[in-house]
Parts: structure tokens; C-alpha cells; sequence
């Protein structure tokens, strides 16, 4: 059975750098799911993988395959959207989950366009990002500087990121931390999310930052707790759907998500904060 | 401003009444679905013809999309050439769309369709003799003049059959006999281009098979990174493998990469080629891994653009021929 588990690891390399590119994802993208959660913009990792594409586009028009112009066009182009999007729900009428909608659908469709333009037919989404089972020395470098510098600003911003998710009107009014903290923040998303994307692929990026997230909070009341579960269940998923990938031969992206699904909805039912079956059962010892 | 409007509807207007017969009405007005077939009807039709190619150089005609432009193109043709086998399963919905009334000729008509090799065929026993697997299975392989209707993927036929120059002589039959049925004044010219050009294909088949031959048969292994090279395989006598299996759309899982990084040091094959329409990525990882140089850039399902290596079918049976050998030689 422990033979079964580690033999894959112990005789392929690209297992090997898999396991390290999603440990490296687990530690940093669940927490900043949990956030976002906390924060209400739960949808937000998925408008803004399109918010990338026209950036991480004009990266390959210009420089082609490069890892470097890749992530460079489409972190641009996430933080502006990001970034506009905030600013217009903090200074109009429009809520920040309809500014970002624009924008995004405005970066989505340039991006669209400037592909067709162009004229290759190339499916770009395919082209420019990753798959798990692919990651190079330049691509696991990435994952790993870019989950290292989200832990250490996270750990920094903590208090005041915490505290305006549950209550930002006190944040505002004893500090002037509430925006600066919420602009870092966003800038640790898209970070995030394109180091995910060009690392491992749209669906696995956005799907290991918000499932594993959203099944913690079955199972802990601060954030700190479901921070921690969140961490542990994204790498049991990813060791789980490689395992899976490698056994049952089904590709490994949907494979890691889909044991992040199972996870959510076996917390769903069972988890000890309000899991359904929790509820169904009479609350006898609580009334004693 | 209004003023300013009518200006511009007029100048466009204007445009457009001058661009129109500059087209050349006499000229046969031909839509090829991608930049290979495009390259044969040149070659067949040449003057007489004004060929359009709707997956362009590079392209991929496994995820594309036509565009409204696309549309309007078909929709004036006065004949569209397709590869058929399913390769492009978008084609039937476009055809309806754009209202195209004009003929179609089925390049592979005639071509003798291999299957795909099983899902989980990585295995010596599914490549070693593509002969009786084929003929054995072929029951229900008889329309294969016909657009499959599954829309990404191929179904279980290899709809790569331009990849035996062998084939490629039968697509400039039915592509010379479409362009007659469809330009009958035009028959002379078309079957003596035809002419000349099947006979560069047969003198470029017979130096294509002489140099795979003196290949050692040891060396005659190799990886790409979709499975579009059976038809060569078969023809030439390689064994081919590849990771994302029948489309370039499909994501390989850990199993297949697997398997090929096993066979590879098992069977000593010694090199892995890339495709000018996918993500090397992947190979350059199995490469590293498995100790199999790489080889080059092989062209499979589109030309390259015309200042470079593979502008037309022969240019692109020449380079991949020159790449394979100097891959697998050492």
C-alpha cells in the first residue's frame, strides 16, 4: 500500500516536480481563497483568469513562448482590472462584484480580439498555459518565489486584512490601512492566480485556491483555523488526484479538482460547523 | 455629422464597388479548410483558381473557430475542398450557416482510413502491427468520404492521411476531379498541373521511403506530441508514439506520460520530435526525463508561414523527412 503511494514519486521525475509544484500552490493559494471568502468575492479567482488572458496574449504575440513575458502581460493585465475594479466600487454607486464583472468581460473580450487579429488559430488558452505534468525548472521557480513572497505579505497584513473582512467600517475608522491593505491584497490574487495558471492551468489554479478554501469553513471558526485546513485538504486533493491521475489514467488537472470537490462535499455533509448532517440530528445536547 | 457619415458610407461603398470585380470574377473561386489542402489546389488549379484557406499557416484545425469572415468567404465560393475523416468537424455547421451553395470535394475519398490507436494503446502490442488491426476492425469505416459528426474529436479514425505522400496522391485526384466538376472549361489545364505535380509527389514518396529505409530499423522509434503521424508510420515503416493522443485538445494524464517515459528507456528510442501547432512543453520535460534527445520540429497538421521551412506539402514532407533522419541516424 506505501509502496503503491511512493513508487510513482520514486520513479518519475515530472511526479516528483508535480508534488513540490502543488505543495508549493497549496500553501499559498488556499489562504488567500479563505480571504476572499471571508471577503464575498469568492468568484473572483474565475473573472479574473479571464482578466489575464489579454496581457498573458500580448506577452506571446511579442515574445512568443516565454514563461517570463507570459506572466509579466498577464499580471499586468489582472492588476489593472483588479485594480480598476476596486477603484470604482469604492468611488461609484457600482458594487465591486459588478465593476469587476465589466472589466473583466471588457479584458476577457480585448483579449479575444487581439488573438483573431493576429490570425492564428492556435488555441491559446491550450498554448499558454501549463499543465501539472509539465512544469519546468522555470516554472516550479516561479510557483516557489511567488508562494514564498505571498506567505511573508500575508503574514504582514494579517491583522488589518483580517479585521476588514468582518468589520472594514472599523478598520477604516481607526486606521489608514484599509485601502492599502485591500490593494496588496488584490495584488497577491492575480499574483497568484497567473503563477497558478502558467504553472499548473486555468482549472486547477482557480479550483485549489476557492474548493479547499470553502471546505474550511465546515470545519473552523477563525480564519486562522480554516486557513490551516484549507492548506492541509489542497495538498491532500493534489497528492490524491495525481495518485488517481496515475493509476486510473484520467488527466490530472480535473482529477486534483475533483478530489478537492469530494473533499467539499463530504465537509458539507459531515463538517463539525454546520455540516448537514449536523443539523439533521435533534440537538439534544444542547438543551441539556 | 451626419454629413460626415454619408462620407464615410460612401467612401466605403466605394471601396467596396472597386474591390469587387478587382477579384477576378473568371477566376474559380475555391475555399480549402486548411493551409495544406490549400497548398494542393494552388498546385492543381493554378491561375485558373483563387484559393482561400480558412485555418491559416500554423493553425490548428482541431479547436478553430470560423469567424463571421469565414462565413462570408464560403458563402461566395464556388467550390470548398475538405479533408473529411472528421478532421473538421466544424465545417458541417459552417457550411449551413454561411449558406454555401456551392460544390464540395472530399480530398481523402478512396484513402483507406487507419484507426486511432486505442486510449490506453501506448503498448508494443497496439503499434506493432497497425496492419490487422485495422482490417480487422474496419466494419463500420466505410463512409469515410463523410464529415464525422462528433465535433472535436475524431471519432476513432486517423484523419491525418495526408501524411502519406501515397495519400497525398489521391487527395490532387480528387481535388483535380473537383475543380473540373466544378470549372469544366478549365479540365485541360487542371489535369496536366495534376500531372506534373503527382509526379513530383511520387519522386519525392520514393526518396522519402529510400531514406527511412536506410534508417537501422533499431532507430525507426519516435515521440511526438500528438498522434498525428500513423498514416506516416505506416507508410514508411516508423513507430510513432505520442502523449496527447488523438486531438491536441485532450490533456494527457499522468498514466500516459508515464507509460511513454517507460517505453522510451525500455525500447532505447532516440529521439522526441515537437509540432509546430502544440506546446512543447511537455516533451522538453519527457525529453529531459527520459534521457531521448530532441529532435526537432515536425510539421503535422499545418504549413509553416512562407518564409519559413515548410511553406508547402512537398517543403513540409521534406523538412520532416530531413528532421526524422537527422534525429534518429545518430
Amino acid at each position: 500500500m506505501i509502496d503503491a503511494l511512493v513508487q510513482p514519486f520514486i520513479e518519475f521525475a515530472f511526479m516528483r516536480r508535480a508534488l513540490v509544484g502543488s505543495l508549493a500552490i497549496s500553501l499559498t493559494a488556499p489562504p488567500i481563497g479563505v480571504l476572499l471568502m471571508l471577503r464575498r468575492m469568492s468568484l473572483m479567482g474565475d473573472a479574473m483568469g479571464h482578466a489575464i488572458l489579454p496581457g498573458a496574449a500580448i506577452g506571446y504575440l511579442l515574445a512568443g513562448l516565454s514563461l517570463f513575458a507570459m506572466s509579466l502581460g498577464g499580471f499586468a493585465a489582472g492588476l489593472a482590472v483588479a485594480m480598476a475594479a476596486g477603484l470604482v466600487a469604492r468611488s461609484t454607486v457600482i458594487r465591486e462584484d459588478a465593476s469587476l464583472a465589466g472589466f473583466y468581460l471588457l479584458s476577457l473580450s480585448l483579449g479575444v480580439m487581439l488573438v483573431s487579429i493576429r490570425g492564428s488559430n492556435v488555441d491559446l488558452l491550450h498554448v499558454l498555459f501549463g499543465s501539472v505534468l509539465a512544469l519546468d525548472d522555470a516554472a516550479l521557480l516561479l510557483v516557489a518565489a511567488i508562494a514564498s513572497v505571498s506567505l511573508v505579505t500575508l503574514a504582514v497584513i494579517y491583522r488589518p486584512l483580517v479585521l476588514e473582512c468582518f468589520d472594514p467600517h472599523f478598520l477604516r475608522s481607526v486606521s489608514r490601512w484599509s485601502s492599502p491593505t485591500h490593494l496588496i491584497f488584490l495584488v497577491l490574487v492575480v499574483l497568484n492566480l497567473v503563477a497558478g495558471f502558467q504553472a499548473l492551468g486555468t482549472l486547477m489554479a482557480v479550483g485549489i485556491m476557492l474548493l479547499p478554501a470553502i471546505s474550511a469553513r465546515f470545519w473552523a471558526d477563525d480564519a486562522a483555523g480554516m486557513i490551516g485546513v484549507s492548506m492541509v485538504a489542497a495538498f491532500a486533493s493534489s497528492l490524491i488526484g495525481l495518485l488517481f491521475s496515475y493509476y486510473v489514467n484520467v488527466p490530472t488537472g480535473p482529477a486534483v479538482i475533483l478530489a478537492c470537490g469530494a473533499f467539499y462535499l463530504a465537509s458539507m455533509l459531515v463538517g463539525i460547523r454546520g455540516g448537514v448532517l449536523w443539523r439533521l440530528m435533534p440537538a439534544k445536547h444542547l438543551e441539556a | 455629422m451626419r454629413h460626415r457619415f454619408t462620407a464615410c458610407l460612401g467612401a466605403a461603398l466605394l471601396v467596396l464597388g472597386v474591390s469587387m470585380p478587382a477579384h477576378a470574377a473568371d477566376k474559380l473561386k475555391t475555399v480549402a479548410s486548411f493551409s495544406i489542402l490549400g497548398d494542393m489546389v494552388k498546385n492543381v488549379g493554378g491561375d485558373r483558381v483563387d484559393v482561400v484557406t480558412l485555418v491559416g499557416p500554423n493553425g490548428d484545425a482541431h479547436v478553430f473557430r470560423p469567424t463571421p469572415a469565414d462565413a462570408k468567404t464560403l458563402a461566395k465560393a464556388d467550390l470548398l475542398v475538405v479533408n473529411g475523416l472528421g478532421f473538421e468537424g466544424w465545417m458541417e455547421r459552417l457550411e449551413k450557416s454561411s449558406g454555401f451553395d456551392g460544390q464540395t470535394a472530399v480530398a481523402s475519398k478512396g484513402v483507406t482510413p487507419l484507426k486511432m490507436i486505442d486510449e490506453d494503446g501506448y503498448h508494443d502490442e497496439a503499434e506493432a502491427d497497425h496492419d490487422d488491426h485495422d482490417h480487422a476492425k474496419g466494419e463500420d469505416h466505410d463512409d469515410h468520404g463523410e464529415l464525422a459528426a462528433g465535433h472535436h474529436h475524431h471519432g476513432d479514425i486517423d484523419p491525418h492521411a495526408w501524411q502519406d505522400l501515397a495519400n497525398g496522391e489521391i487527395y490532387v485526384v480528387n481535388i483535380r476531379d473537383g475543380l473540373i466538376a466544378a470549372d469544366p472549361e478549365g479540365k485541360a489545364v487542371y489535369e496536366a498541373n495534376a500531372e506534373k505535380y503527382l509526379a513530383a509527389l511520387k519522386a519525392e514518396n520514393k526518396v522519402v521511403k529510400a531514406t527511412m529505409a536506410a534508417l537501422p530499423k533499431d532507430h525507426r522509434r519516435l515521440i511526438t506530441s500528438h498522434d498525428a503521424f500513423g498514416y506516416f508510420a505506416k507508410a514508411y515503416g516508423l513507430e510513432i508514439l505520442a502523449p496527447e493522443a488523438a486531438s491536441t485538445e485532450d490533456e494527457p494524464s499522468a498514466q500516459d506520460v508515464a507509460n511513454i517515459i517507460r517505453q522510451i528507456r525500455k525500447d532505447k528510442i532516440p529521439a522526441v520530435f515537437l509540432e509546430n501547432i502544440t506546446n512543447p512543453k511537455l516533451l522538453e520535460q519527457i525529453s529531459k526525463e527520459s534521457g531521448a534527445k530532441i529532435g526537432g520540429t515536425l510539421y503535422s497538421d499545418a504549413l509553416s508561414g512562407k518564409d519559413s521551412t515548410a511553406p508547402t506539402y512537398l517543403d513540409m514532407f521534406k523538412h520532416n523527412v530531413e528532421t526524422l533522419n537527422a534525429g534518429l541516424s545518430s
